[in-house]
């Protein structure tokens, strides 16, 4: 049941994308969300569009598969254009009963429907062309700067991979106690929802049960291997900025003057 | 009245390259009464095949018969089949949730929407089975109980749904040595006392020599052999072959006619095998 979500989800082939520094990656990624943003005009999406599509061409990811990622928020973005489309007050095109089409609800709504998408698909980039252990590794080496006031940078990047690497092992006992309880005469999918959400509770306790069981041997293990937090600690590949990265950096440095160009001039 | 399968086929991953037959062309025929052993490497099927015979998975070619009822008919209610056939899935302790031991034995008789009278003698009974004193018992959390005693508990949640069949997959795993005897003999007592039919899954040779009448031997989703145990333990080089093993004291009784004492090596059990080792010796001294 849970085999088809590919939001997250990683990619691994080689490709300039899949290349680039992890810290690149999420710097760019942070620019192209604020880009989003920025952007006031459909003429303006042309250059994120493009700027998006030199990006999936170069990661040699399948646009199958970059556009798939969209299917989980799919009901959101219909959600968002429907609200967009008959609450904006303007020139009225068209009644349907008591809601009113306008042409500016109709712009608007185009307009955040394709923010939306680019977004997901923006983001999504990131984490198909990075591997779940390299991204929190750059998180980490990002977050360092704030290690002077207080923040646990390394913990965090911990706790991320850790959280990443249990999700198919929860997964797999997910499934092993529902059949479990299914035998003892369990309907999970039947029912109104407060029957179905009632009838998840002898799902939940026993996986919440085992998830803290895995936590306190995790935690032995580690200690019993003398980890102490991130103090001292060496990795094993070391994060390095190449040439690579710097004309990824020039490129969306020049993308980002075009975009804050057209705010203001256009 | 039997489980049945007819020539039971189930494919992992199917119409992919992961594709792999997890069970292929099953014929077996469980009666009712029998004590059935299913012995089989990891990976052989085994796991499979007991999901199959409660409704838990359906097959994807061939057809699995439970008491008249196939489980290809869309008429066949599984939640009948569920309680005509009841699983104890490895560390069966994982699956309990109740605050207390009597709700989480209750909670498959609630299921199945008894009454409150006819639950509470359920729970007494599945209780009662397990060897625990049922006021005791009742009202504790299952949380504090130590490792056999959960296990027992979980054991009990299955009876306590009165299956006709009891399919057990390694009940003693990660067990002590007195755990293990406690359930052993727990089952033993359950087979002859309210004569369900049980069917054990196990890696270990010697529970099973111990306890079935009849076994099942899978080696990668085929049924490799089949017989009661001396036919199946008097083969124990091709059991060797696919990894698995025959109970020590076969091995020991083979090795002791190597060594030249005429005993006879169809034996599996350590009682049989004493009073063999004894009739041999004294036979020879009479001499």
């Amino acid at each position: 049941m849970f085999k088809n979500i590919t939001i997250g989800q990683h990619y691994p082939i080689e490709s300039y994308i899949h290349n680039l520094d992890p810290r690149v990656k999420i710097i760019i990624t942070f620019i192209f969300i604020i880009s989003l943003f920025i952007v006031n005009n459909f003429a303006a999406y042309l250059f994120v569009v493009l700027f998006l599509s030199v990006i999936i061409v170069l990661s040699k990811v399948p646009v199958l598969m970059v556009i798939k990622g969209l299917k989980p928020i799919l009901i959101i973005i219909i959600i968002t254009f429907l609200i967009n489309v008959f609450m904006t007050s303007g020139e009225i095109i068209y009644t349907l009963g008591p809601l009113d089409i306008t042409k500016e609800g109709l712009t608007q709504a185009g307009f955040m429907a394709l923010r939306l998408i680019l977004l997901i698909m923006g983001t999504s980039m990131l984490t198909l062309t990075t591997s779940p252990i390299l991204l929190t590794d750059g998180i980490e080496s990002l977050l360092n700067p704030y290690k002077k006031i207080g923040l646990p940078a390394h913990e965090l990047a911990m706790m991320m991979t850790i959280a990443l690497r249990f999700i198919p092992t929860l997964m797999e006992e997910t499934e092993k106690i529902m059949k479990a309880q299914k035998a003892r005469g369990a309907d999970f999918e039947s029912g109104n929802i407060f029957k179905r959400a009632k009838s998840l509770v002898p799902l939940l306790v026993p996986l919440f049960v085992s998830a803290f069981r895995r936590a306190d041997d995790l935690a032995m293990a580690m200690e019993a291997r003398c980890y102490r937090g991130g103090e001292n600690r060496t990795r094993m590949r070391q994060l390095g900025i190449t040439k690579k990265d710097i004309y990824a950096g020039v490129f969306t440095v020049v993308y980002l003057g075009i975009i804050i160009y057209s705010r203001i001039y256009w | 009245m039997s489980i049945k399968t007819k020539n039971l086929t189930f494919k992992y991953s199917e119409g992919t390259q992961f594709e792999t037959k997890a069970l292929d062309n099953i014929n077996i025929e469980i009666k009712k009464g029998e004590f059935v052993g299913i012995i089989g490497h990891t990976g052989s099927g085994k796991s499979t095949l007991i999901q199959h015979f409660n409704g838990l998975m359906k097959p994807d070619e061939g057809d699995v018969i439970i008491e008249g009822k196939s489980l290809k008919d869309k008429k066949t209610k599984l939640k009948l089949i569920r309680q005509t056939v009841g699983l104890v899935f490895q560390y069966p302790e994982y699956q309990l949730f109740e605050e207390t031991v009597y709700a989480d034995v209750a909670y498959g008789p609630k299921n199945l929407e008894l009454d409150e009278n006819e639950i509470n003698d359920r729970v007494k009974y599945a209780l009662d089975l397990v060897g625990f004193n049922y006021e005791e018992i009742k009202d504790r959390s299952p949380f504090d109980l130590s490792g056999g005693q959960k296990r027992r508990v979980a054991i009990a949640g299955v009876l306590a749904m009165k299956p006709k069949y009891l399919v057990l997959d390694e009940p003693t795993a990660g067990l002590d040595p007195s755990g293990r005897n406690e359930i052993l003999s727990q089952i033993e007592r359950l087979h002859e006392k309210s004569k369900i039919t049980v069917i054990l899954v196990s890696h270990s040779m010697e529970d099973i020599a111990r306890l079935v009448n009849y076994i099942y031997v899978l080696n990668k989703g085929k049924l490799h052999m089949e017989g009661t145990p001396k036919e199946v333990y008097s083969n124990s080089e091709e059991l060797k072959r696919i990894g698995l093993g025959v109970p020590q004291i076969v091995d020991i009784m083979k090795e002791l006619k190597y060594k030249g004492l005429m005993v006879d090596t169809n034996i599996f059990n350590i009682q049989d095998a004493k009073n063999e080792i004894l009739r041999v010796i004294r036979g020879n001294s009479n001499v």
